[in-house]
């Protein structure tokens, strides 16, 4: 065993000199993959609207205790309707501001009379939980101008998003970082 | 006439789905007399690119310092105080995210999937350890990883596992790198992501069942160290091979092994490794038998995971939501389940083929087939391996760090008297 040794340990740092070099070339080969296909902004994760089917899972599934997908009205939209079925109850007796009154279980949204027929309607992002109740309201009667965003100066940008994960209409993707939103009206391609 | 109201019905529901699906506009914009300027939707902007580059740059930083303070420095106080700096910067202050552990499933994605593109920093948080790692060893795990990190600041009470154990445990980190590889690489989850077992614990935030995960593995971690990264990890798997060839190794002792025995329990994974002497005649002619025995098992033993692997496909691939969604539309279309999912509404409202959806979800099915024959050929020729290294003999003169298990945290540096003498040396000439 020992005469043998020196030649054996030969071998051996041939053996490992050359497995190096092979995973070194692989490290390479990946290297040389992924800048082929370059990308040099980061991704984030946003919702298209046209597929959001407005279900609650963005309210509960995200890692945060306070989900980072709020409601975002897209004013050039919204019909700026006195009776918003995104803000009122389908059957509410008064068109009156009041919990009795609101589709939106926090409150959230604000209602502003700008001029005869017309209101605003405004998202409070601080009282918004994502529960997409408005957004299914005004998606069935009105016009579709409230919609689901992921928020980024919230959204931790997690690898694989929770949310994403939940979302049953695969309305979830990676978007480029210098465009992080998806609204309605605006050309995504 | 009857026909003629039927499409004019059916024209009508369609154009009402429609309408539901898009919120089409219904109402026309107003026209403001009284001249209101319309607001509009604010975008706050995501983290800014630059801050990504800080990171790489952090890491590399990380990565070359912990090298030094492993292989030329030799202290652990040092090497600490990096872990505890990661720990607070990768953990607490990044959130977990990204790391090189999750880092190589956006890897294997954008391998498999040509319309995925990893980031350039994903892809150098992805290979700046394994590169340190074939320079010089596991520094990344030393003292750069955060969840080594965590565990090893928790690490008190230091309790031997057997070898054999150890071996058999590693295996699940084997079966675990597999899987994140096929559900990766079909598109279907990142697993080493959804749980990762100490993310909530940085974010301080998230799900309940991962919270215990994590804690159960921390308390665990109290008396056997670093129970994920030897017994889970898969970048870990990566690494020990790496490490296995790696130029530098970490060195119990700075320059000879004097074989005093006192460095024999310095170590809480079990990465020391004692002299052996020559094997007595009669073991080495069991053990041959043995080898050739496992040798010829081998291919069986790869078979035999490939088999398993594949057979599973069923259950695996409805780790895909497509193939989810397929079996859900078709006990809704047999009549099993009455109710409809969102997500069934969902794909209904869309006006798909159903029968092109089954062809996808067949066709992912199949690529799990495949993907099955693969990951579990891998797991078994690892276990094959493993029985082939029980009956393999090197003879070894001094006590040494596995080359592959050593996590190069440095604290059998201070057991060995030599180094002692090392430092006496050092504080004198510098003096």
């Amino acid at each position: 065993m020992a005469e043998d040794k020196k030649r054996t340990i030969n071998r051996r740092h041939f053996l490992r000199d050359g497995l190096w070099g092979a995973s070194l070339a692989a490290l390479g080969m990946v290297a040389g993959a992924s800048a082929r296909k370059r990308r040099d902004t980061d991704l984030v994760w946003q919702i298209d609207p046209y597929a959001c089917v407005s279900c609650t899972n963005c309210a509960t599934y995200c890692v945060l205790e306070n989900s980072a997908v709020k409601c975002v009205q897209i004013y050039s939209i919204c019909g700026y309707c006195d009776f918003c079925p995104g803000y009122f109850e389908p059957g509410a007796s008064v068109l009156k501001p009041g919990a009795e009154n609101e589709l939106c279980p926090t409150g959230a949204i604000s209602r502003k009379f700008i001029e005869e027929p017309y209101y605003e309607y405004t998202i409070d992002e601080t009282l918004c939980v994502g529960c997409a109740k408005c957004v299914k309201g005004c998606a069935a009667f009105g016009n579709g101008s409230l919609i689901m965003q992921v928020r980024h100066d919230r959204c931790l940008n997690c690898n694989e998003c929770a949310i994403a994960v939940a979302c049953p209409s695969a309305a979830f993707r990676r978007v480029p970082a210098d465009r992080p939103y998806l609204l309605k009206g605006e050309n995504h391609a | 006439m009857i026909r003629s109201a039927c499409a004019i019905t059916g024209i009508a529901v369609l154009l009402i789905l429609c309408g539901f699906v898009r919120g089409a506009e219904r109402f026309p914009p107003p026209d403001f007399e009284t001249g209101h300027q319309m607001p509009s939707p604010t975008t706050p902007h995501p983290r800014q690119d630059v801050y990504e580059y800080i990171d790489v740059a952090v890491l590399l930083a990380a990565l070359a310092l912990s090298s030094y303070l492993v292989l030329k420095k030799r202290s652990r106080r040092a090497i600490f105080a990096l872990t505890v700096f990661s720990l607070l910067y990768f953990g607490f202050w990044r959130k977990g995210c990204i790391c090189p552990v999750g880092a190589t499933q956006n890897i294997v994605l954008s391998i498999f999937d040509p319309t995925y593109a990893v980031p350039i920093t994903v892809a150098a948080f992805f290979l700046l350890p394994l590169v340190f790692t074939l320079f010089f060893a596991r520094s990344f795990c030393a003292a750069v990883c955060p969840l080594g990190a965590i565990q090893d600041l928790v690490l008190c009470k230091p309790v031997a596992v057997p070898g054999w154990v150890e071996s058999g445990l590693r295996l699940l980190a084997y079966v675990y790198l597999g899987a994140a590889v096929l559900f990766a690489a079909t598109g279907s989850a990142f697993v080493i992501c959804r749980y990762d077992p100490f993310i909530s614990i940085f974010r301080m935030t998230g799900g309940l069942n991962i919270l215990v995960f994590g804690g159960c593995l921390l308390l665990i971690g109290v008396f056997i160290g670093r129970p994920y990264c030897r017994f889970l990890c898969p970048y870990g798997v990566i690494l020990r091979q790496f490490s296995r060839l790696s130029r530098r190794r970490v060195t119990i002792t700075p320059d000879e092994c004097i074989r005093c025995k006192l460095c024999e329990d310095a170590c809480p994974f079990g990465a020391i490794k004692k002299p052996a002497a020559q094997w007595s005649t009669q073991d080495y002619a069991v053990a041959r038998k043995r080898l050739g025995l496992f040798i010829l098992a081998l291919p069986v033993l790869i078979l035999a995971g490939g088999w398993a692997g594949s057979s599973v496909r069923a259950v695996t691939a409805r780790a895909h939501p497509t193939v989810r969604l397929a079996d859900r539309i078709y006990l809704e279309e047999t009549g099993a389940a009455t109710d409809t999912t969102d997500a069934s509404a969902g794909f209904r409202a869309t006006g798909k083929q159903i029968e092109q959806l089954y062809q996808e979800a067949s066709n992912i099915q199949a690529r799990f087939g495949l993907g099955g024959w693969i990951v579990g050929g891998f797991v078994g020729l690892v276990a094959g391996l493993k029985l082939i290294g029980l009956c393999v003999w090197r003879r070894r003169d001094d006590y040494e760090a596995d080359r592959a298990s050593c996590l190069a945290c440095g604290r059998c540096f201070e057991y060995c008297p030599r180094e002692h003498v090392r430092l006496e040396a050092a504080k004198e000439g510098k003096i």
